[in-house]
């Protein structure tokens, strides 16, 4: 959790975003053609790891090799202008063209959609993929544009002032999701 | 990740870098993690310009304006290119036919450019202290793009963007920088943010063209004067030559060019008897003089690369200054 996070519940322990994960790579097989060429985007930073995690889950069990492309959106978003903290940079690099390609694109925690838009829009400077699919650990509600996820781990009704967070072994000292409450939220 | 890990210090980090400045004047006062940041940032930003589509909506609503009081191509363009790239709306002010020509003064310049609502002011002027001065009479952040013999800051971080392409680690890299110190603002620039980032830096020109005490002009670290090219290219990882500026030399201060390229000018008897150097150039070049012809176009010679990365650092630069505050 982040300094200053009162925590409210936790909402996925390891073995339910493992669970969770495998659900939703299953579902990825499905909707997806065969032989149509798709690839995974995972958002930074958490979104990285979670696509990495169904890449993997995906080609264990059906041994078909997703290439997984990384997404920074800073430069797409569209309140660059208006927050007081100075803006960092993260890596963006999709290894393959996404011009005609199936995206899955791989986000934790779909919010206001301001994020996912972004991406759409730094997607489509990338090429003109054929589809893109959008899938998030949790659904948190509280939409500020009209956006909706395809593929979704759990839908989680929250408040304004609330925060989801999932964490990932990778980065975080554990696996899991959590409901918490931040004073500057 | 691996591309963000294995670089070592001069890459991104987990921890944000807020810059402690508002605007860029000069690098002296930059520190090793501010400047990582803005090459880092850089980084991502050259990715940019190799996509399909070379241009990010990321400063859209942002105005620029580029105030050239003194001649200049590369440096206008590439700030011009930048900002067009993050999509920011620029205007440029270039002294010739302008009102500077009717005895319009900086400041009041200034002051109508501050009632035009300007986000950023990216200024080169003659005199050394100009963009420090701005700063004082306008809100908006001032982007210093060369200022008399003071600092070209943007061009000692694209040199340094340059050098960790091929040096991730800066710190202990030899660089020699040869030429015109006195008349070099790209000198002190770089003598500024390559000692920050830990490098041992060497002056080497003709005495006239090296002031004397230059050496204490950086608090710490590591910097050496020689009036001997061999001493400044043996065990040197990166030779920087400097360009004569002709225009700015008021009186006789070496022989003649001929004589300067003998003495200071990197031949191709250098490279092959330094196997390992990069030859770097803030450009234009005079050929045969600074460089021999076949120097300029040797493969370890990375004079494009600069200003490939030039255009990289100004939009880390303008965007990282105009997004957000480093107070909050």
């Amino acid at each position: 959790m982040e300094p200053e996070d009162i925590v409210k519940a936790q909402l996925m322990d390891a073995r339910d975003l493992d669970r969770t994960l495998d659900r939703m790579a299953r579902q990825i097989v499905e909707v997806s053609e065969p032989g149509e060429p798709v690839g995974l985007v995972g958002m930074q930073t958490r979104g990285v790891h979670i696509a990495r995690r169904l890449h993997d889950k995906i080609r264990a069990a059906d041994g078909i090799d997703i290439p997984v492309g990384v997404l920074d959106v800073t430069m797409y978003r569209d309140d660059f202008r208006n927050r007081l903290k100075q803006p960092t940079v993260r890596t963006t690099h999709v290894p393959y063209d996404v011009s005609g390609r199936r995206l899955f694109l791989v986000d934790d925690v779909l919010y206001t959609g301001r994020t996912a838009r972004a991406a759409l829009d730094a997607l489509m400077d990338m090429g003109r993929p054929s589809g893109v699919y959008l899938l998030v650990i949790v659904d948190r509600g509280l939409r500020e544009l009209p956006i909706r996820a395809d593929i979704v781990g759990r839908e989680v009704p929250t408040l304004p002032g609330e925060e989801v967070r999932v964490r990932v072994s990778e980065i975080d000292d554990r696996d899991g999701v959590w409901l918490v409450e931040h004073p500057r939220a | 990740m691996s591309s963000e890990s294995t670089q070592g210090t001069t890459t991104l980090q987990d921890a944000p870098v807020i810059l402690g400045h508002r605007h860029l004047l000069g690098l002296r006062g930059w520190s090793r993690p501010e400047i990582a940041h803005v090459l880092a940032t850089a980084r991502e930003f050259r990715d940019v310009l190799s996509r399909p589509i070379r241009r990010v909506p990321t400063l859209r609503g942002v105005t620029v304006v580029n105030l050239f009081f003194e001649a200049s191509t590369r440096t206008r363009i590439s700030f011009e290119l930048a900002e067009k790239r993050l999509s920011a709306d620029t205007v440029n002010f270039t002294a010739s036919g302008s009102s500077v020509s009717k005895g319009e003064t900086l400041k009041d310049t200034a002051r109508n450019i501050e009632a035009m609502k300007i986000d950023v002011v990216v200024i080169r002027h003659a005199s050394p202290g100009a963009p420090h001065f701005l700063t004082r009479c306008v809100d908006a952040v001032v982007i210093n793009a060369g200022d008399g013999a003071h600092e070209h800051p943007t061009q000692g971080l694209l040199d340094l963007l340059t050098i960790t392409d091929h040096f991730p680690e800066v710190r202990g890299r030899r660089i020699s920088i040869i030429g015109d110190i006195t008349h070099s603002r790209v000198a002190r620039s770089n003598l500024y943010g390559l000692t920050a980032m830990g490098a041992e830096v060497t002056l080497c020109g003709p005495p006239t063209l090296i002031p004397p005490g230059i050496e204490g002009l950086v608090e710490s670290g590591s910097v050496r004067v020689t009036h001997r090219l061999d001493e400044a290219l043996d065990g040197c990882d990166v030779a920087m030559a400097l360009r004569i500026q002709l225009e700015r030399l008021g009186r006789q201060l070496f022989p003649s060019l001929r004589e300067y390229h003998e003495r200071f000018g990197i031949r191709m008897e250098h490279l092959e008897r330094y196997k390992d150097l990069l030859v770097m150039h803030p450009g234009p070049v005079n050929r045969g003089v600074e460089l021999a012809g076949d120097v300029v176009d040797h493969e370890r010679a990375v004079i494009l690369d600069q200003v490939t990365n030039g255009v990289a650092v100004r939009m880390a630069v303008l965007f990282l200054l105009s997004g957000g505050t480093a107070e909050a």
